[in-house]
């Protein structure tokens, strides 16, 4: 059983966030972001849950030896007892999964419903989402019920390699994505720029409010 | 699905094989397996170096105790006659050596006590007090008895150190010093 996220099929209905704070062990907390692509333009959304890396970064940067890995290549939420909530995984993480849960001063995280999931079950998400966006199941499967994708495992972060537990679901026939981060650092994000005209114009002079 | 080997489950960021990685990571393991594990080996160095540091031990009390009777008895030193103290007299003195002081009580014509006046909290003179049969200390305000010198106010826990005294032929000599734990 493997985890697929197919985020062309994210309908944006909240259900995966909603199910995740349910979970006894984090009530209240949802460990799933739903982030918005590209808000201004778009209502499209993408599910983003932790993708359990072969070598988890925010392990690797943690100076307290909090985050560890179990025997089954999931990635665990801080121990608690050497967490020094100090925020470096949350910088380093490439996915921009870990939360800093203020409240508890405690890095958590999503675990794929490890509770679940060691079970035999299926993680809480995946059990809710409607478009099935987010695919608990094996590779059989998703390859018969999705034949024009591929799952991918192996993401390029400049110099970094990284090869994750978890798969995205891409286009069978696309090319490889790339993306420059860093040449677009000097613009203006998107996100706090409106460029649709949906304000029209001379709505708010002056002499009409009056 | 990918089948690990549970030993190198994670692979370090160069990629490089785990003889090659420096020392640390294998006593930071991400791994919680490995976090988790204790060597036999390491264990048992443990309990060896414990029981050692044990074992020592007792030789080291073994040779303080021999050490502290080759040093032989402590002198016996006059300190007064018998006449030099009225009853509920004090006498301040000093034993073993001058840097010692004692005070010493006549609380009745037949007893006398003597003790080492430093407080067993932290060693502020203490000040007899005969007329109402206790020790007090000044600086926080301990009491202990006067006939046996335990402690029954304030913050000392132990007895103050009684000096063993004799009289003999109308003359008081100290012999002894009796330290005292509880």
């Amino acid at each position: 059983m493997e985890f697929f996220v197919d985020p062309n099929r994210c309908i944006g209905c909240q259900a995966c966030v909603q199910a995740c704070s349910e979970c006894e062990t984090h009530k209240g907390h949802s460990m799933i972001h739903l982030e918005y692509v590209d808000r201004a333009h778009s209502v499209q959304t993408a599910p983003v849950v932790c993708m359990h890396c072969d070598s988890p970064t925010c392990a690797e940067v943690c100076p307290a030896d909090a985050i560890k890995r179990t025997a089954d290549g999931v990635v665990q939420t801080a121990r608690k007892p050497r967490c020094i909530a100090c925020n470096n995984c949350v910088l380093a993480c490439p996915f921009g999964v870990p939360k800093m849960e203020t409240e508890f001063k405690l890095m958590m995280k999503c675990d794929m419903c490890y509770d679940r999931t060691s079970a035999g079950k299926r993680p809480m998400c995946a059990t809710v989402c409607p478009s099935q966006a987010l695919f608990f199941g094996t590779r059989e499967q998703i390859e018969q019920l999705r034949p024009r994708s591929n799952a991918v495992n192996r993401f390029v972060f400049g110099d970094q390699t990284i090869t994750t537990k978890v798969n995205m679901m891409v286009p069978k026939y696309g090319r490889a994505e790339y993306v420059d981060v860093t040449s677009a650092m000097g613009e203006q994000t998107i996100g706090k720029n409106i460029t649709l005209n949906i304000l029209m114009d001379g709505m708010y002079n002056e002499e009409d409010v009056q | 699905m990918r089948q690990l080997d549970r030993e190198t489950i994670t692979i370090p960021p160069d990629g490089r094989p785990e003889n090659v990685q420096p020392r640390w990571r294998k006593d930071f393991p991400i791994d919680w397996p490995q976090d988790n594990y204790v060597a036999r080996r390491d264990f048992t160095k443990f309990m060896v170096l414990t029981s050692l540091a044990f074992a020592v031990g007792q030789l080291w009390i073994a040779a303080q105790n021999f050490f502290r009777k080759r040093r032989g008895e402590l002198p016996m030193n006059r300190i007064a006659t018998v006449d030099q103290i009225p009853v509920g007299g004090l006498l301040n003195f000093s034993y073993p050596t001058a840097n010692d002081k004692c005070v010493l009580v006549r609380s009745d014509a037949q007893t006398f006590v003597a003790y080492d006046q430093r407080c067993s909290h932290l060693s502020c003179a203490v000040v007899p007090k005969p007329s109402e049969n206790r020790i007090d200390c000044p600086c926080h305000e301990g009491v202990f008895e006067l006939s046996t010198g335990l402690p029954i106010a304030g913050p000392p826990r132990r007895p103050l150190s009684r000096i063993k005294l004799e009289v003999r032929q109308g003359a008081i000599y100290a012999t002894e010093i009796e330290k005292r734990a509880i």
